[in-house]
């Protein structure tokens, strides 16, 4: 079956025959990347839009599998926030704000304090990039982005609270690196679930939620703060707890969720 | 199809299989199986790449100078997982994003590289190609196994479709976590490779040495 390599030797082992292979390898391989890279670019971004859209639209509880993303999407209003001051940002186009890029931006972000960074965020941008859902007119619901760090890497997701800015509705992960089987119920419908209608604040404005070790017993008088953890995966809900904490509270946005509260929303 | 066609897609299936008379492409196999939709496109992805690689390899055999030939192979299989990645992404988004750097991986995968050096140098383009498809399916027959296995015993589903109905959702089976962390995907290929191996006796390799026995006369 095989030929016998006739061809070693002499004529194919010539300095200058083998640069000449190698160029016009390299020559056809770098065009064919090239040019895949760049055909295929606008959908890949499109699938990045649509995804993000998605992720959102079921935080909020909209998605409905059978209808178009885009289209569900139109009830979604994106807004910028100023952390600091939890004012809304009107002279920015929340379609070109990339929170990533200006996290990394030296003007447009802020270096986390080690003291107060329990999410292991390090660098966060000055604005946020949150969305409201409006029924009636009236801001019925409030999605923020929230991230930070697992077990083993940092974990993404919303949270969509309602119009008190204090009563979850639903919370959603979209990419974390935590055990499969173990710690990735963060993303499970059921662990979900639990989350409806727990309160963020106490009285004093703190936040107080968290995501016990093992499951919230009956008669506990802060079961309405608490979520059940998932016994193994004690770290991952550790990481849940320091990422909420750190996100609704001063440092995040809980100036802005403040101005909510005080009827601010609009 | 002439016989030696048939020959070079069909044997690595069972008789010349990568995986489990190789023991190749271990990496992706253990990584990637978790549940079986991300496997089949693992399984379309490398058998895409292998096929092709094997073709082009052939088609450049005869200028192909010897001292740079291991770096051209890598070139050429570099570039289609590229493509093979990046078309991915574009068409299979979600997919793509839970085989993550293992469709990358198919770089560094073994079986592709073991394929274009030991067959393709050697062997006309027609019959390389259907040698990459053959190590492809033979590869794919054990993921596809693999991952079966380990998704339904692991969560009770195939293709995300419920089989054994689980506790949580009032049914009766209780999953096997175990099944979905990597260890598992070693004991399954290790069944198989053993299942194969009783089968096929002579899969099984020859002991590399043997402990010189010791007879009673030597001893006194």
């Amino acid at each position: 079956m095989s030929e016998p390599a006739k061809e070693q030797g002499s004529k194919t082992e010539t300095v200058a025959r083998t640069l000449l292979v190698a160029f016009f390898v390299s020559l056809v391989c770098s065009s064919l990347v090239a040019s895949a890279a760049i055909l295929l670019q606008p959908r890949q971004l499109a699938n990045a839009i649509l995804d993000a859209r998605r992720n959102i639209l079921e935080v909020a509880g909209l998605f409905e599998p059978d209808r178009d993303v885009n289209q569900l999407y139109e009830s979604i209003e994106p807004r910028i926030v100023d952390l600091a001051t939890g004012a809304y940002v009107e002279d920015i186009d929340p379609e070109s704000f990339d929170p990533v890029e200006a996290a990394k931006d030296a003007e447009l972000g802020v270096e986390v304090p080690a003291d107060i960074d329990l999410a292991r965020v390090r660098r966060r941008a000055k604005r946020a990039l949150v969305y409201l859902v409006r029924k009636d007119d009236e801001v019925s619901k409030i999605i923020l982005p929230i991230s930070g760090y697992g077990l083993w890497s940092t974990m993404y997701g919303f949270v969509a609270l309602e119009a008190d800015g204090n009563t979850i509705a639903d919370i959603t992960f979209y990419a974390h690196g935590e055990t499969p089987g173990v710690g990735d119920f963060i993303a499970k419908p059921a662990w979900r679930a639990l989350w409806r209608d727990k309160r963020v604040f106490d009285e004093s404005g703190t936040p107080k939620i968290e995501v016990v070790k093992g499951r919230v017993s009956p008669g506990d008088p802060m079961a309405d703060y608490r979520v059940d953890g998932v016994s193994g995966a004690t770290l991952t809900g550790n990481g849940v707890t320091k990422l909420m904490q750190y996100w609704l509270g001063d440092h995040g946005y809980g100036p802005y969720l403040r101005n909510i509260q005080r009827g601010g929303g609009t | 199809m002439s016989s030696v066609a048939k020959r070079a897609l069909l044997e690595p299936v069972v008789d010349n299989n990568p995986v489990t008379l190789h023991v190749l492409g271990i990496c992706s196999a253990l990584a990637v199986t978790t549940s079986l939709l991300p496997s089949l496109y693992m399984c379309l992805a490398l058998t895409v790449v292998a096929a092709c690689a094997n073709a082009a390899v052939s088609a450049i055999r005869h200028v192909l100078p010897s001292s740079i030939r291991i770096i051209v192979q890598m070139t050429i299989i570099a570039s289609l997982v590229i493509v093979v990645d990046e078309s991915l992404k574009a068409f299979a988004f979600e997919t793509s994003r839970e085989l993550s750097v293992f469709v990358g991986l198919i770089i560094t995968n073994c079986i592709v590289l073991g394929r274009t050096e030991s067959f393709a140098s050697k062997n006309p383009v027609g019959l390389s190609f259907l040698d990459g498809v053959g190590n492809g399916l033979g590869y794919s027959v054990i993921l596809i196994l693999v991952a079966s296995t380990r998704e339904l015993l692991g969560a009770g589903t195939l293709l995300g479709y419920t089989i054994l109905p689980s506790v949580a959702d009032g049914g009766w089976y209780s999953p096997n976590g175990m099944m979905l962390l990597p260890p598992s995907a070693f004991f399954v290929i290790g069944l198989i490779i053993w299942a194969v191996r009783s089968w096929k006796v002579e899969q099984v390799e020859k002991p590399e040495f043997q402990i010189h026995e010791v007879h009673r006369k030597e001893a006194l």
